[in-house]
């Protein structure tokens, strides 16, 4: 079937302007849930549709679009939703993070630093961070407007009377410009330092629970914790076993069923560039000769 | 004309009649065969035959074109048809690492002994209405590759390894029947699984869902989902060894949910459990999910108040029959009770009438 029959980017100009409206509010009241009356896309609700509607919102025919999930431009959502928009908007696409003007991302930051002519796209599961400590939104959106985050502080301390550290290790809460305390997405507590201070715009869309929410460029992201128990931004203790880094975020890859494992980084076009480069790692193929 | 008093028979025998029509629907349009709804609504068959703790796909089929097309209605027929069979014997439990997977994914292991195996899922397709559907005659064909290492080893295993995952001791002890026994409370854990496996879909679903939002939250992550089709051994006394009786289609999911653990105790993760009959992945996943809130108390957490925690009130209302049967028959006559509620309305309105009047 043609896909000229859908508008740009699959989305009709009226809801692409409602999108926008909430993207804007977003990012004048950084941290912000803004409910938007997000619709229902030809994907399921939690592969992505919030992400998928900010793309699509922000999507001019000019963009350059990277899409990746874990960090990789390969892994089967990522290629889904890259290819949706290929089909949709027929934007060009790509996999290296510094020719994208457009990223929309599942649980990762990518290594590279970002620079002010790129947006990046959350996909978010659940915006609000202080579901787990109280399921109801009408109290949760009241402690929000009272800037009542006590609950919060004593979970984190909870953690660390239980397990003597915080034990958050994805979607790590953060305090955005001193106000809101909101839910990075499920990235490693690893990416959160990238969150502040960005020259990128950063945009998270919850297609499900209808909510999207903005960071504007270099806002100041701080990661939750106590002055005796400061953050830590942490990962694997390895280096890659292919490109050697010892900085980037590690996947653990099982390899046989003698315990066997390797680590490789999860952000693909990281690593690759690094391999292209000569940098070699613990299993990398010998040189040819 | 519905007349209660004496024409409901024949009333009875016309609707029963304007059923059978309506169910055939437009006769210039071909009849649907049973063969056809096996084939190509197979997922519909395999939630009939889950939901109807039956695995007989042909049945499955036929309750489906009886029931036209209500699925609830296809799994009371299969029930009621259920009830009518002997029980001979009870065989082996399944061997699910021999398995011979179409489809193998694990959310927490980028790869592993196995592979990851997409199969036959929607996951990945844009819903965009195929219009080519419309026209007649389509026969895809997907390319073949060699079937997968006859023994794909669970995923949950590499981490029990290490001690990483809460270990799961083998029972063998027998479990008890759903069919066959009356429900008691508390249940076992293979109490609750039984019950959960037959349970209604929808339901398991969204008790499901409340966990993930926050109604007794369990953090759960797919360690591995698997389908496809097991061999059915079963004991013969006069043999005195296991013989394969033949192999059902599967789903299986194992979620790995965060860990536990006290100052005293070493943190480690915990697990969740769904099987299905057939395709029937959402169940699979759901099931595990509802598993795990349930176990709470096995593993010293604490009862919120979820809906998903409390174990009778998830038993009590799983089951579409029991629920559908309950809730529409407040629509068959009630003219007794309300009769009698009338005359006590009525009787209760006069008498407040007439203190209004004396104090007036």
């Amino acid at each position: 079937m043609s896909e000229t029959a859908y508008n740009f980017g699959y989305l009709d100009e009226q809801t692409k302007r409602m999108i926008r409206r909430a993207i804007l509010k977003g990012l004048a009241v950084p941290g912000y849930q803004v409910p938007f009356a997000s619709r229902e896309m030809p994907m399921p609700y939690g592969w992505g549709t919030g992400g998928v509607q900010v793309t699509a919102a922000c999507l001019t025919p000019e963009d350059r679009l990277k899409v990746i999930d874990q960090g990789a431009d390969d892994t089967t959502n990522a290629v889904s939703i890259r290819s949706f928009f290929q089909r949709t908007a027929g934007v060009a696409v790509t996999g290296a993070t510094r020719d994208a003007t457009l990223i929309q991302t599942r649980h990762r930051i990518p290594e590279a630093a970002l620079t002010e002519d790129q947006i990046l796209v959350y996909q978010v599961p659940i915006p609000e961070p202080l579901r787990f400590i109280e399921p109801r939104e009408t109290e949760t959106r009241k402690m929000h407007s009272l800037q009542e985050y006590g609950l919060m502080h004593v979970k984190l301390y909870e953690d660390i009377a239980r397990h003597g550290q915080i034990a958050t290790s994805y979607a790590y809460p953060v305090a955005v410009e001193g106000r809101y305390v909101m839910d990075p997405s499920p990235i490693p507590k690893f990416d959160n330092p990238k969150l502040n201070d960005c020259p990128a715009i950063q945009l998270f869309g919850a297609g499900r629970e209808q909510r999207i929410y903005a960071l504007p460029p270099y806002s100041k992201v701080v990661s939750l914790d106590f002055d005796d128990h400061p953050f830590v931004a942490s990962k694997a203790d390895h280096a890659c076993d292919l490109c050697g880094s010892g900085v980037s975020y590690l996947d653990e890859v099982i390899v046989d069923d003698q315990g066997g494992r390797m680590f490789v980084c999860s952000d693909t076009d990281y690593c690759g560039a690094r391999v292209a480069a000569g940098q070699r790692g613990r299993l990398s193929p010998p040189e040819a000769a | 004309m519905y007349v209660a008093v004496k024409g409901g028979e024949r009333a009875i025998a016309n609707a029963h009649a304007f059923l059978a029509e309506e169910r055939r629907g437009d006769t210039a349009v071909a009849e649907l065969t049973v063969p056809q709804i096996r084939e190509q609504l197979k997922l519909a068959v395999n939630r009939v035959m889950a939901e109807g703790s039956l695995y007989d796909p042909d049945l499955a089929a036929l309750a489906i074109k009886q029931a036209r097309g209500d699925m609830i209605e296809a799994v009371f027929l299969i029930r009621a048809y259920r009830t009518t069979l002997p029980r001979l014997a009870a065989s082996l439990p399944l061997e699910s690492a021999d398995m011979a997977c179409i489809r193998r994914v694990s959310a927490t292991f980028k790869d592993a002994p196995g592979g990851q195996v997409l199969g036959p899922t929607f996951d990945y397709t844009h819903r965009l209405l195929d219009f080519k559907l419309l026209a007649e005659g389509e026969a895809p064909l997907a390319a073949e590759a060699a079937p997968l290492a006859a023994r794909t080893p669970h995923i949950t295993g590499f981490l029990n390894r290490d001690g990483l995952i809460q270990d799961e001791p083998a029972d063998n002890t027998t479990p008890p029947d759903l069919t066959r026994e009356p429900l008691e409370l508390p249940a076992s854990r293979a109490l609750r699984l039984q019950a959960l496996a037959r349970g209604d879909e929808g339901f398991i679903l969204g008790l499901a869902y409340s966990t993930q939002r926050g109604y007794g939250r369990t953090h759960a992550f797919v360690g591995e989902l698997r389908i496809g089709t097991v061999a059915v051994e079963m004991e013969i006394p006069e043999l005195g060894f296991a013989v394969e009786i033949g192999e059902v289609e599967i789903t299986e999911c194992e979620t790995v949910n965060q860990f536990k653990g006290s100052k005293t105790e070493p943190p480690q993760f915990t697990r969740g459990y769904g099987l299905v009959f057939g395709q029937s992945e959402r169940k699979a996943i759901a099931m595990s999910l509802v598993d795990r809130a349930l176990r709470w108390k096995e593993l010293g957490e604490d009862f919120t108040g979820a809906p998903a925690q409390d174990e009778e009130f998830v038993l009590s209302h799983s089951d579409n029959i029991q629920a559908t049967g309950f809730l529409e028959h407040i629509k068959l006559p009630h003219y007794v009770d309300f009769q009698a509620e009338l005359e006590l309305v009525r009787r209760l309105r006069s008498e407040a009438a007439a203190a209004r009047e004396a104090a007036e």
